[in-house]
């Protein structure tokens, strides 16, 4: 698969309601990101990858561990240098430029701020590189922590802040120097749930606020659905699919974004000439997949996607439930021992208790056949 | 290590546990207390004892009398004055060519080359085990024909057994950083690797640094073999050509030497302390 992801940036600090697109920003550059390959060893992280992001837009690189999306983005970062391929900003090759001249902020997993500097100096350093001089340096250093809220902290070194207010920090000394495309690389792994949840919500605001494009690496689907503009789900160095997060969870273009993204159900189900029958229905296909008619295969079927009511003899019985506020999650057990999720709204789960005998049906129009387990199907 | 140890037996006493259970934990305590106290004690003794003998060997005279003539006659003690300035000079030119190259090399491998570390750990280790007069054949050898006859000569040889310990001290401390994450910020940031160096990781390996310099300054300043086989009359050299003539003010000087190198250890360590809490006072202050 082919894409091509372009890029672009600008940034700017005018005083603006957060997450309010700031219309006086300066247009940035586009990046392109062709056919990159890189290797170690026997190891491909990147096979081929090509993407192109919009001006302004906030793409997330999505996949598991070792799929090569910050091989990805320290390609681009200019930290890695690629077998082959090339990266374009503003259809300028920069493969031979240096990390330090790509105008490029980077927040980092582990905190990276400089413990000998105060967080006002870490905010500064970018511009004292640049040759700022101090009085100007610090005030827009000031200005950027006033925007993440941190300028009471501005003297405080690193050591005296906690992790979500280090990574502010980190995003605000990636800011201040205006770059050109804004790289995160897993910024929210290494903090507690609720500050991870407060400081996504703040980078989308300022990125949407400074209409900064940014690229996003995670491996926390939830994060990168809810933040970005688009996402990128990759696989073994390649791109499995690019889209809008509601596309992405609702027509997956391949097996493996379908079981990636979102909860997903294998259930067994007999292939026909036009399609499957899973839990007595036929539903047809979606995508191509060559298996022998009768032969059993695996659907792929979203909890949502099916029905279940409480009946006297059934074909599953209800294992658990999980609450999960308006909806709850029961865990039904098949015949074979296979065992699905279903998601009813709580008021009809209320009537459902563990040990229940149900019976299950597929409201999906169409479905997709799971890959087989340790299988890949090439596309 | 100690509080632990006291807090867990006085709570044991506190909530009066006086069941079998509870009074063997008790003895069992006591006697691991014991235990501890009587191992400080003999390595105490094992340390503090020859240091004993040697200050009550320079403070009393041949009539058993306690006086500090061997500590004032050493400043006039015929050739220390110039021992003891060749020794500084030595140690000043050591550090600096050991700091010169050492750092700059321990930082790069870090960065670029982490799989080479372990070759470069092995390399490092080479002058504790090859002996001196083949050090010194070898920096003959390779040394600029103008230091072939001044005393920095030992300088170069000082450097080559000074390594293995500013090296370790300098990798300790870069391995207690966040190196790569750090350089990596600082280039995202337009930092030169010149900028990067000195505006980032140096500020962060102080205390390495200091480390490292005592190690060579003590070496210096405790280094017989090669400066006796150099023929140059160092401090630890003349130290030993004094002792036949006076042994009571060879002996102050030795245990000078000792007391100095502990008090500069004690004295740079507690800047370094008083720069982190005046950091701290400032941070508080704002």
């Amino acid at each position: 698969m082919t894409e091509m992801l372009r890029v672009s940036m600008s940034t700017h600090r005018a005083d603006v309601t957060p997450g309010t697109p700031d219309r006086s920003v300066r247009q940035g550059a586009s990046v392109e990101l062709l056919d990159l390959h890189r290797h170690f060893g026997a190891t491909r992280a990147l096979d081929g990858m090509s993407l192109v992001i919009e001006p302004g837009e906030l793409v997330s690189l999505l996949g598991p561990s070792g799929c090569g999306k910050t091989t990805a983005l320290r390609v681009l970062a200019g930290f890695d240098v690629p077998d082959s391929g090339k990266v374009l900003v503003d259809g300028r090759d920069i493969g031979r430029v240096p990390s330090q001249d790509r105008d490029m902020g980077m927040v980092f997993q582990s905190y990276s701020l400089f413990p000998n500097m105060d967080a006002r100096d870490n905010v500064a350093f970018g511009l004292r590189m640049r040759g700022v001089k101090k009085g100007e340096r610090r005030r827009r250093a000031a200005e950027l922590l006033e925007m993440v809220g941190l300028i009471k902290e501005a003297r405080k070194y690193p050591h005296q802040l906690s992790g979500g207010q280090q990574q502010r920090v980190a995003l605000a000394r990636a800011l201040a120097i205006e770059p050109r495309v804004l790289l995160l690389d897993e910024p929210l792994s290494a903090l507690d749930a609720k500050v991870r949840v407060q400081l996504r919500e703040q980078i989308r605001a300022l990125q949407t606020r400074l209409q900064t494009t940014t690229v996003f690496v995670t491996h926390d689907q939830e994060e990168a659905l809810s933040i970005s503009d688009r996402v990128c789900v990759m696989r073994s160095g390649r791109i499995e699919q690019v889209d809008v997060p509601s596309l992405l969870y609702a027509r997956p273009a391949t097996p493996f974004v379908a079981e990636f993204v979102g909860t997903m159900n294998r259930i067994p189900a007999r292939a026909t000439s036009s399609g499957v029958v899973v839990l007595g229905r036929q539903v047809p296909v979606r995508g191509s997949f060559r298996v022998a008619l009768g032969s059993t295969v695996d659907v792929l079927v979203r909890p949502e996607e099916l029905t279940i009511s409480a009946v006297g003899v059934g074909t599953g019985v209800v294992m658990g439930k999980t609450f999960f506020g308006a909806v709850t999650r029961l865990a039904v057990l098949l015949d074979g021992a296979v065992t699905v999720q279903v998601d009813k709204s709580t008021a009809d789960a209320a009537s459902i208790d563990p040990g229940a005998a149900v019976e299950l049906g597929v409201l999906a129009t169409e479905v997709m056949v799971a890959e087989p387990e340790g299988e890949r199907w090439t596309r | 290590m100690v509080v632990p140890v006291v807090a867990a037996d006085t709570a044991l006493r506190r909530d009066g546990d006086t069941s079998a259970g509870g009074r063997s934990a008790s003895l069992s305590w006591r006697r691991i207390r014991a235990w501890r106290g009587i191992v400080l004690g003999l390595t105490g003794i094992f340390f503090l004892l020859p240091l004993y003998a040697a200050l009550r060997f320079a403070l009393e005279n041949n009539l058993g009398h306690l006086t500090l003539a061997a500590f004032s006659a050493i400043p006039h003690t015929t050739g220390f004055i110039p021992a003891f300035l060749l020794s500084v000079r030595l140690a000043a030119v050591t550090m600096a060519i050991t700091m010169a190259l050492i750092v700059p090399t321990t930082i790069y491998v870090h960065v670029k080359y982490p799989k080479l570390l372990v070759a470069f750990d092995a390399i490092t280790f080479l002058p504790v085990g090859i002996p001196p007069i083949v050090l010194i054949i070898g920096v003959l050898q390779s040394a600029p024909f103008v230091l072939k006859s001044t005393p920095y000569l030992l300088a170069l040889e000082y450097v080559i057994l000074a390594m293995p310990f500013a090296y370790r001290s300098l990798d300790a401390g870069l391995r207690a950083i966040e190196l790569k994450t750090l350089v990596d910020a600082s280039r995202s940031l337009g930092g030169s690797w010149l900028a990067t160096l000195w505006r980032v990781i140096v500020p962060n390996l102080r205390s390495a640094f200091l480390s490292a310099m005592i190690l060579t300054l003590a070496l210096v300043f405790g280094e017989f073999t090669m400066a006796s086989l150099d023929l140059y009359t160092t401090l630890p050299v003349w130290v030993v050509n004094t002792d036949s003539i006076t042994a009571h003010v060879s002996v102050a000087v030795s245990f000078l030497s000792l007391a100095l190198t502990w008090v500069l250890l004690l004295a740079l360590s507690s800047v370094d302390r008083r720069r982190f809490a005046r950091r701290a006072l400032i941070v508080e202050g704002t």
